[in-house]
């Protein structure tokens, strides 16, 4: 039973020798590499439902509060440098093991659906490819034991977002979405590495995240590195998970299929940055102080922050766009914010449980979208001019939309309610009131835009000029399942019942001391009643065609100002194109290259003509003067001396007497008078 | 007499003979100045023999004219060859071995 939790690497490696078999022999198959996708993700979901089945039945450590199941883990060393072993691991424990059973299920039925929404694309095996690979990133980052591990996976999921975003790049703008992804996610990278980095040091030399996390929480760690390594790993949650301010890249990416969409921008990759934050808890928790704040109700920090903003701009965001997949974009980007926060405010399980029950009614959104604009809008996804009225030509897949808003909006009794409570309850109890404030003025938010996008969807009369009908079973079967799933998922968790609670708990939990609240229903009551309120205002707005409010932003230029800020996105977008990235190319890189050609290049080159000089020198006065002067010299003097004792050989044979006898009367003389 | 006169007479007579060897033009001349070397030599020797009463003075100049009776005829015939060639005996200019 337990065999599948001590070898976890199986899961991540299915969908990889899928990705290769694809690849390769996909083209040739008559399901054009589909079947090997879709019967690799009905692999990895059996795995993943077994390893669920095998944690569950784990037995159960400690009593009380400190109740828990002991994580699984293998290390295997891939290779070591001295004392510093890089090791690949896999690491299940509850979060892990629900991480996997989230991203198998909406992958696989995101492959299922492809099959329908996909038929007869230009790059159809491609797409399959990717996808298997990018379910294969996830899985790495997912049960990863080291975050080295988790970079890998991490990188390949942004690789394969930029594949298949991109996926229709002969247009320009989807080319452009899909760069813009990657480098909005990549400037959070950079935070990764720095963060990955330094929390290898501050926690004496290991990657290991569990000999992380208890390091950090026994406070064997220096408390400014290990605050600068949380805040570094923030920045990478703010890029992959669409935090405000780099939350730009998500609706753009919205340029990918719709079922990209509901994968990794609803479902998985955004969330890799919460399960960063989730798994590196002991981590975030020393280094911001999440703990409950008993004393002082008015507990904050960094992170909080970052999600509660983002929570409120991305749903005033949702309320201007007609185009159905960014309200679904700006709706995720918002629940992230959630997700972020409620992990900020020390809501740990909240945080991971919106986590998992955002991850099915988001996917059903998504893809709910995706059969609206596949069957009944002519490929559209604008809600004003295409849709409308679509409720009575696509009953199903209008109740499987109903039932995932809701869950949204957090309605009783499904999912949404219960995780967005949990939220709500711990952020509140902790300390940290003014966030349970926003989180409760986001879940209004949220009601009021979703009630606008299914009104103008579904309701009234249809504007597009296609013939709307139902869709495919193989796309209206995975709507239906996620619509189960919308209601059902957050039961684990209801009612009084601590399933998920017990299942996710881990040594950091317990380490830590984190607080887990029981239900409160003066809260829950009051939250789902003021949510209630605003979607009946959103309804009443539209429904009631002579509410007074109609026309407003034609009438006030205030409002009007107020709504062309929201259309311009904050003006983020230009902040950061010609704000940031234009004063780089620009000014920076003029000043650079006049640097590089007047400064660095001078001195090169003062160096080259100073070498020249010198050489110069020495080879006209030393080489030519000196060194030549000698030898020629020499030779010269070899020359004048041969030329001067050549006249002493003139052929004359009485010279050559007369020095003849010259010499023997010079020995003559010499002998006399010496000897 | 006194040896020294007769060292005297050998010595201007060898003198005379270097003079006539190193500046006369005639190759004939030349030889002939060679004879007077020679013979001055010959005077100095057979002198010291006679002071000394030492035959060997008088042999050594024997030899010393055999050698130089030897000395003429091939120098003679050089000489011939010479003017055969060059139809002048003028020694100055046989420098065919100049450098």
């Amino acid at each position: 039973m337990n065999w599948i939790l001590n070898n976890l690497w199986i899961v991540p490696a299915v969908p990889f020798v899928s990705f290769w078999l694809v690849l390769f022999v996909g083209r040739r198959l008559p399901g054009k590499g589909s079947e090997l996708g879709v019967g690799a993700l009905g692999a990895c979901w059996v795995l993943a439902v077994w390893a669920v089945v095998a944690w569950v039945r784990r037995p159960v450590a400690g009593t009380g509060a400190d109740k828990l199941r002991h994580f699984i883990e293998h290390n295997y060393t891939w290779f070591s440098n001295g004392q510093v072993k890089i090791t690949l691991g896999f690491h299940a424990d509850g979060l892990a093991v629900c991480m996997l059973f989230v991203v198998s299920t909406i992958s696989l039925l995101v492959h299922v659906y492809s099959l329908e929404y996909m038929r007869g694309d230009i790059r159809f095996t491609y797409f399959y490819a990717a996808l298997s690979l990018f379910t294969c990133g996830m899985f790495v980052l997912v049960t990863a034991a080291s975050t080295v591990q988790g970079l890998f996976g991490w990188e390949l999921m942004g690789v394969c977002s930029f594949m298949l975003i991109g996926h229709w790049w002969e247009d320009q703008a989807n080319s452009n979405a899909a760069l813009k992804a990657f480098f909005t996610t990549r400037t959070g990278d950079v935070g990764l590495l720095v963060g990955i980095s330094l929390l290898f040091f501050a926690a004496h030399q290991t990657f290991n995240w569990e000999a992380i996390n208890q390091a950090a929480l026994a406070g064997r760690v220096d408390h400014t590195l290990l605050f600068w390594g949380a805040v570094a790993l923030m920045v990478a949650v703010i890029g992959k998970s669409a935090q405000f301010p780099l939350h730009t890249w998500l609706p753009d990416a919205m340029a990918g299929p719709t079922p990209v969409s509901a994968l990794i921008h609803a479902a998985t990759m955004v969330v890799a940055g919460v399960y960063l934050v989730a798994r590196t808890y002991g981590v975030f928790w020393v280094a911001f102080s999440i703990g409950p704040h008993t004393h002082a109700h008015h507990g904050v920090n960094l992170l909080a922050v970052v999600g509660g903003v983002t929570i409120i701009i991305a749903a005033l965001l949702a309320f201007v766009q007609d185009d159905i997949k960014k309200v679904l974009a700006y709706s995720t980007i918002s629940q992230l914010g959630y997700m972020v926060m409620a992990l900020a405010s020390g809501a740990w399980v909240g945080g991971v449980f919106h986590l998992f029950t955002h991850a099915f009614f988001k996917a059903c959104l998504f893809l709910g979208a995706g059969s609206v604009s596949h069957s009944g809008a002519h490929h559209s996804f604008d809600m004003k001019k295409e849709m409308g009225g679509l409720r009575k030509h696509m009953p199903i897949t209008f109740a499987t939309f109903v039932i995932a808003s809701a869950a949204l909006a957090g309605i009783f009794p499904l999912a949404g309610f219960w995780s967005k409570d949990e939220i709500l309850l711990s952020a509140g109890r902790n300390g940290y009131v003014w966030f349970t404030v926003v989180g409760i003025i986001g879940a209004m938010l949220t009601a009021a835009y979703m009630t606008r996008c299914v009104y103008l969807t579904f309701l009234g009369e249809y504007r597009g000029h296609g013939h709307p009908h139902e869709s495919n079973k193989l796309i209206t079967v995975p709507l239906i399942i996620l619509a189960v799933l919308s209601v059902s998922a957050g039961w684990l968790n209801a009612f009084g019942l601590h399933y998920f609670a017990d299942w996710t708990r881990n040594e950091v939990f317990v380490a830590a001391k984190v607080q887990d609240y029981p239900f409160s229903l003066p809260l829950a009551g009051s939250a789902l009643g003021l949510a209630l309120v605003a979607a009946a205002v959103a309804g009443y707005f539209y429904v009631r065609e002579e509410f007074k409010l109609r026309g407003f932003t034609e009438r006030s230029a205030l409002a009007r100002a107020g709504r062309d800020f929201l259309v311009n996105k904050y003006y983020l977008d230009d902040l950061y194109t010609d704000g940031v990235v234009g004063s780089i190319k620009g000014p920076l890189a003029q000043g650079a290259y006049w640097f590089n050609q007047n400064v660095l290049d001078a001195v090169v080159n003062g160096v080259a003509l100073t070498t020249r000089r010198v050489a110069n020198f020495v080879y006209d006065d030393i080489d030519q003067l000196i060194i030549d002067g000698a030898v020629n010299g020499v030779g010269a003097g070899a020359g004048e001396g041969g030329v001067a004792l050549r006249t002493l050989q003139n052929g004359r044979v009485q010279f050559y007497a007369a020095i003849l006898f010259a010499a023997a009367a010079l020995l003559g003389l010499g002998l006399v008078l010496f000897v | 007499m006194l040896l020294n006169e007769f060292l005297f007479l050998g010595a201007f007579l060898f003198c005379t003979g270097v003079y006539g060897a190193l500046a006369r033009k005639n190759a004939v001349l030349v030889l002939m100045s060679i004879e007077l070397i020679l013979n001055a030599v010959n005077i100095n020797l057979v002198a010291f023999g006679a002071f000394r009463n030492n035959i060997a003075g008088q042999v050594f100049a024997l030899f010393v004219i055999a050698v130089a009776a030897a000395e003429v005829g091939v120098g003679l015939a050089i000489v011939l060859i010479i003017y055969r060639n060059r139809r002048s005996v003028d020694i100055t200019g046989v420098d065919l071995m100049r450098g």
